[in-house]
């Protein structure tokens, strides 16, 4: 039987039925009849933030930390257009999202009207896939399509388009099973005979390393199982994009730390020196890479993954398996096993000793300071104070960033949400807010630097007005610190708007938002600060005030290979030559 | 370079210049595509190649089963290998696109481009244009006194042939279609 009903009573249908609890989103003209049904139910939770941008990247935290899609419902116009850059973030960082968005009625498109934009054209580059829903009988199935286009494959954020008509005609209702979704069906299971190929260089590598990214954590909890009984059971060393942070935990004996541009000597040396590198749901980024041309110039190269596109981008691979990690990781674990088991033992032991020879140098040390609190001694702290709660960390973007991934250690999937490949200023505290929605009784924080916390600092209202206790860490340098010390490498230390004055007074600001904030610039107050913040039952910004010009290390300057890498003490003069500096 | 000089819009990227002599790596590819026929899916590819920064050097579209809602892309690209590779697996990304064809590399296959071209002239020039366009068996589909419109299908390589010999016999205008091509044998 098919159900007649509205195009907006679909939509909310259609969210009930693919299980949606959340939510988040800004209402108005065009998305008015969505917005009315939503106040006639009370099965879905609405999350009303203070800018459309917000509500992508906190749909992105709900996201990243539950494995389900994040759901996002704009209006037409400026509401959709603002939602482009958390849609642009998603797709890079494959984060499985599901955005729909008035449209003016469909005799006014074209026509320029009030509040009217090619949403479905603008944001065509930044979705996986999108949809004009331009009949209502056609919005059930659409609605569905949607959903599981965003969480098959390789995850990414699909957009819905509805006229404001389709939401007030009548059509019928298709149910989720009955919805057409045959036709995207990505592979997922690998090629076996690939698979036993790399179990043969399993067996023989001298030199090996795993270097996993998100696809382990997009794969589902069991991929990130699989991975750790496998890295268990070959003793291998395994590094992890920023994005992978998790699937291995940072307790485990053969973990090397984060890799790439500003990885642990560790890990970067490892990769520049195997003989065997497994990528497991990693993508190559030039992050990671450095100087593509002398990239792991003597290893044999197994990648799997899921997108096929990911495979030969960057990097040329000697043995692609495309598949999702998850099945591939079973598959290669049962041949291993059905094989015998077998490892190179002696090669490994030898590898290990060069390896422990790299940590001995403690490429995270730096130097203390009694006066003044040393942002990784912040962090440093943060993770002491936070160890043995199920904690769930959100970044902005910038050195903090790479501080928090350097010093915090996640011993789970779904505990870090951060914005990797867009690198988008003004994802954490959003992210926090959809993060604590997902997890009301987690600890939820979010390191962030003061710049980064400004531009959507407004969300603290909605954390504020859903009572989400998200903890606000924000590390102080007044100063972009990331511009600046990019500044100092290539710019002869000219710190061209890369300083900010008037900075707003955090605990004051935090007062006017009704929450609670606490300055402290001493380290001996450090630890008690953190503790009133944990302890506080509600919102809270840390306003750290942090070494105004410290440098982020291990960092792999622009242009340069894995093995030259800047420690701390080195000089940062001449350390990008020209082809380097035309780098990002 | 091809030998075609066509003042309007010409440049030295002009989509029918298929072969770079600067690239010594860089190959000619044929793809053929079957999509669903929805609104925005040329698009999506066009798009896909202009934000990628791949080349278009011939596209042909065209509903191929009403029915089904699906239509066929012909698209001639060029560049290396890893490229035309990561092209093919970027298109197979987009979601209603159902097969991604290598028809260079699927082993042999036909390929047509059909061409109107409008030749003025009077006297002993008319006449050559009439007695090339045999040759070339090319039909006329329009005439004046002043003018003959000629239709000729061939492959690219014929038609820039045909065209280079109307040119200086008063070669006015040129409508080409970009190419579309199947692969020989019978699946």
């Amino acid at each position: 039987m098919t159900r007649q009903m509205t195009g907006a009573k679909m939509v909310v249908q259609a969210l009930k039925d693919q299980g949606v609890d959340v939510v988040f989103g800004y209402p108005s003209g065009a998305a008015l009849p969505i917005y009315d049904e939503i106040f006639l139910q009370n099965d879905i939770r609405h999350v009303l933030v203070r800018h459309e941008q917000g509500a992508v990247h906190a749909a992105e935290g709900y996201a990243r930390s539950t494995g389900k899609p994040g759901v996002v419902l704009v209006t037409s116009g400026p509401g959709a257009t603002n939602t482009v850059t958390g849609l642009m973030d998603a797709l890079l960082d494959s984060i499985p999202l599901v955005v729909m968005s008035a449209q003016v009625p469909t005799f006014m498109i074209g026509t320029d009207g009030f509040q009217e934009a090619d949403t479905v054209g603008i944001t065509r580059p930044c979705t996986k896939h999108n949809w004009l829903v331009r009949d209502a009988d056609d919005l059930a199935e659409v609605m569905h399509q949607a959903f599981h286009v965003a969480t098959t494959g390789r995850p990414g954020p699909v957009l819905v388009d509805i006229p404001k008509d389709v939401q007030f005609a009548t059509g019928s209702y298709t149910t989720k099973n009955k919805s057409e979704t045959a036709h995207y069906q990505p592979r997922v299971k690998g090629d076996i005979d690939a698979i036993t190929e790399l179990v043969a260089l399993i067996e023989k590598a001298e030199r090996p390393v795993f270097y996993t990214g998100g696809g382990v954590i997009n794969s589902g909890t069991g991929a990130s199982q699989l991975l750790r009984e496998l890295v268990g059971a070959t003793g291998f060393p395994i590094t992890s994009t920023l994005m992978g942070l998790g699937a291995y935990p940072a307790s485990g004996e053969n973990w090397l730390g984060m890799l790439g541009m500003h990885g642990l000597y560790e890990a970067n040396m490892a990769m520049h020196d195997c003989d065997l590198m497994i990528c497991v749901g990693a993508r190559f980024d030039d992050r990671i890479t450095g100087r593509v041309d002398a990239f792991s110039p003597n290893s044999t190269k197994a990648q799997i993954d899921i997108d096929p596109s990911s495979i030969n981008k960057v990097i040329q691979v000697d043995l692609p398996i495309v598949g999702d990690i998850g099945h591939v990781l079973e598959d290669l674990l049962r041949v291993w096993k059905a094989r015998g088991r077998k490892i190179n033992k002696d090669a490994l032991r030898a590898w290990h000793g060069q390896i422990d020879e790299w940590r001995a140098l403690k490429c995270l040390s730096y130097t203390p300071d009694a006066e003044i609190i040393k942002p990784q001694y912040a962090l440093e702290r943060l993770q002491a104070l936070t160890a043995d709660a199920d904690r769930y960390i959100t970044t902005e973007v910038g050195q903090h960033q790479m501080w928090a991934a350097q010093y915090l250690h996640f011993e789970d999937p779904n505990r870090w949400m951060t914005s990797g490949g867009l690198g988008t200023m003004g994802y954490g505290l959003p992210a926090s807010i959809g993060v604590q929605m997902a997890h009301p009784d987690a600890l939820v924080i979010n390191v962030a630097g003061e710049a980064s916390f400004q531009m959507n600092l407004q969300e603290m209202a909605t954390a504020v007005q859903f009572r989400l206790p998200v903890k606000q860490f924000i590390l102080n340098n007044e100063r972009l610190g990331m511009v600046r010390q990019w500044q100092d490498l290539l710019h002869g230390s000219r710190y061209s708007q890369s300083w900010s004055e008037s900075l707003p007074d955090f605990v004051k600001l935090a007062d006017a938002f009704g929450c609670k904030g606490r300055l402290v610039t001493d380290p001996a107050d450090l630890d008690d600060a953190i503790a009133e913040m944990l302890a506080y039952d509600g919102p809270f910004i840390l306003d750290v005030m942090v070494t105004k010009h410290e440098n982020c290390y291990p960092m792999i300057p622009s242009g340069e290979p894995h093995n030259k890498m800047l420690m701390g003490d080195d000089t940062t003069e001449d350390a990008i030559g020209t082809a380097g500096a035309a780098l990002v | 370079m091809s030998a075609l000089r066509i003042k309007k819009g010409a440049s030295k990227k002009s989509a029918y210049d298929l072969h770079n002599p600067n690239a010594s790596d860089v190959q000619s590819h044929t793809l053929a595509m079957i999509v669903d026929n929805e609104a925005g899916v040329l698009a999506r590819v066009i798009g896909l190649f202009a934000g990628r920064g791949y080349n278009i050097d011939s596209l042909t579209v065209a509903e191929i089963d009403h029915t089904g809602h699906h239509s066929r892309i012909t698209i001639v690209t060029s560049g290396p290998p890893a490229v035309i590779e990561q092209i093919k697996a970027q298109l197979g990304r987009i979601v209603p696109v159902h097969e991604v064809h290598d028809l260079t590399l699927e082993g042999h296959s036909v390929e047509r481009e059909l061409a109107l071209i409008k030749v003025a002239g009077a006297g002993e020039k008319r006449v050559e244009a009439l007695r090339l366009a045999d040759i070339f068996r090319s039909n006329v589909v329009d005439s004046t006194l002043e003018s003959f419109t000629f239709e000729i299908t061939g492959t690219p390589e014929k038609i820039d042939a045909f065209t280079d010999l109307m040119r200086p016999l008063g070669l006015v205008e040129i409508a080409r279609t970009g190419v579309a091509a199947l692969s020989r044998g019978a699946k």
